[in-house]
């Protein structure tokens, strides 16, 4: 399998010949900062695009299709046409507040985005409490969008971030019981070690049934993280506009909306890292051929390739379920969800205890 | 006298620390003053990364940012409106203030400049997560299992005694 770490050392030791030892730090943070926000960018690009297709065939459309082949050049361009819109100032509201949520929201995003592993040695920051740290940098969002919608001194802005602020808070309990449930598997929080540990086997198929409830759960609430339907009542176009970013224009809305998308992206990959083996390939063991081939491809294209399963599926809920009302939503969390969590994080002590996983 | 890198760090966090906690307490605003308590607490998750210990770091960002600081939001969301503004404060109210605030840092101070800091003690590197672990959930000497059941009581109650207050009969 190709090794990542040879790239960056190369780029390192390259970077050490030209330049004097401090400044080398100074231009690898430099250039990580770059590599990220790139890869963020041209993610966020990716993934607005696949909705629109994605929404369009379930809804028996054909999507963007007149810039490019397949209308693919359509999101850059949109991109572009966001970025030299005005920004327009709202009368009547904290401008300081204003101004600076779709930033906390966008770092919060970052952040998360920045911890995932991509692929064997491609991971930017590996803590020994990795996933941890992803659920803490993500939870700042919230404060972001309550900003937001205090902010622009608008009543429905207001009402839906009051909305997603109490969606999200509860939905975080259920991410992350899930999350801990695969912990109890691992025995370990660094996404690193996570992802190696499961070289024989993805933890879906070693933690069988708790995994799978784990997965389920991690999945419904991840949609719900993110506000995204059938859980988007924060912006619920019918009710509230758009909820907590209708006063925003110009690149400032284009954080907020980037940033949804992205996060989307996270939460499969997380789910893909945890439950479905990061950029493992997959192996089945007797198997020695077929191993090998499938150690052929690349890890980055099975991550990517998983995430963009799991990216499907949450588009799917979108497109296929009806909004929830709010109660219904907090009904479903802390009525449903929470007591089948807390059971199945017990089945799993009880499994990893007794040794019934594979 | 040369600086070093985490000697900047700790000097940026620490200004960052001083001028918001100022700002907290004199803005007029009270979304602001939770805004700028939210930069605070970043800081101080950046100093325990900075020393290495990121679980603490993490739980300071969950706890404190991403928990207690959208609770204040919320809670002011629900009860204020924007164009409420602080009420002037009274005289006898603002000297009690600074009384308590020079006492509290006295003792500060007074604790700082005394403790005597060990040095041997500081292993640089990650902390091993089993040795948070088992200090935490431990019953021997220098373990806290009954500290942190106690905590645990002590909130349960908290949350008994929310409820009981907030329920309409």
């Amino acid at each position: 399998m190709f090794d990542f770490t040879v790239v960056t050392q190369w780029v390192d030791e390259m970077l050490r010949q030209l330049l004097p030892a401090p400044l080398v730090n100074a231009t690898e943070f430099v250039l990580v900062g770059i590599c990220l926000l790139v890869a963020y960018a041209v993610m966020a690009l990716g993934l607005i695009y696949a909705e629109r297709k994605v929404c369009a065939f379930f809804q028996c459309r054909l999507g963007p299709n007149r810039v490019g082949p397949y209308g693919m050049v359509q999101t850059v361009t949109d991109m572009i046409k966001m970025l030299i819109k005005e920004i327009i100032e709202i009368n009547h509201v904290d401008r300081f507040l204003f101004n600076l949520a779709p930033y906390i929201v966008i770092i919060a995003s970052l952040l998360a985005f920045s911890c995932i592993p991509f692929a064997k040695g491609l991971e930017i920051i590996d803590f020994n409490v990795g996933i941890f740290f992803l659920i803490a940098v993500s939870s700042i969002g919230i404060v972001g969008i309550l900003l937001a919608g205090w902010a622009s001194n608008n009543k429905f802005s207001l009402i839906g971030a009051m909305r997603s602020g109490a969606q999200m808070i509860s939905y975080e309990l259920s991410i992350g019981l899930s999350i801990l449930t695969m912990v109890v598997l691992t025995g370990s929080m660094q996404l690193s070690t996570i992802v190696e540990s499961q070289a024989d086997g993805w933890f879906i198929f070693k933690g069988h049934i708790p995994a799978f409830i784990a997965f389920v759960i991690y999945l419904i609430a991840g949609t719900a993280e993110t506000n995204r339907g059938p859980f988007d009542l924060p912006e619920a176009e019918s009710e509230l506009t758009a909820g907590y970013h209708t006063e925003y224009s110009g690149m400032h809305f284009g954080f907020f909306y980037v940033a949804e998308f992205v996060n989307m992206f996270i939460v499969a990959a997380v789910a893909t890292t945890l439950f479905w083996g990061g950029w493992m390939p997959l192996h089945i063991p007797g198997w020695e051929s077929f191993n090998a081939i499938m150690d052929y491809i690349p890890p980055i294209l099975w991550f990517l390739g998983k995430s963009a399963v799991m990216v499907f599926i949450i588009m799917w809920f979108k497109w296929t379920f009806p909004r929830l009302r709010i109660d219904q939503l907090l009904t479903l969390e802390w009525k449903y969800l929470l007591p089948i969590n807390l059971c199945n994080l017990f089945l799993m002590v009880f499994i990893v205890v007794f040794k019934l996983h594979f | 006298m040369s600086i070093t890198l985490p000697q900047v760090v700790f000097l940026f966090l620490a200004t960052v620390i001083v001028i918001f906690s100022i700002l907290t307490v004199t803005t007029k605003r009270i979304l602001r003053s939770a805004t700028y308590l939210l930069f605070v607490l970043f800081a101080t998750a950046g100093i325990y990364f900075e020393l290495n210990y990121s679980f603490l770091g993490a739980v300071q960002l969950t706890v404190y940012a991403g928990g207690i600081i959208v609770l204040y939001v919320f809670s002011i969301l629900l009860t204020s409106s924007d164009s409420q503004k602080v009420e002037k404060i009274k005289n006898s109210k603002f000297f009690a203030g600074i009384l308590a605030a020079i006492g509290g840092a006295a003792i500060c101070i007074f604790i700082t400049m005394t403790h005597s800091f060990p040095v041997s003690h500081f292993v640089p590197g990650e902390l091993n997560q089993k040795v948070i672990g088992t200090a935490l959930m431990g019953t021997e000497k220098y373990q806290y299992l009954l500290p942190f059941e106690l905590i645990s009581v002590l909130l349960l109650a908290c949350i008994i005694g929310g409820i009981l207050i907030a329920r309409k009969r």
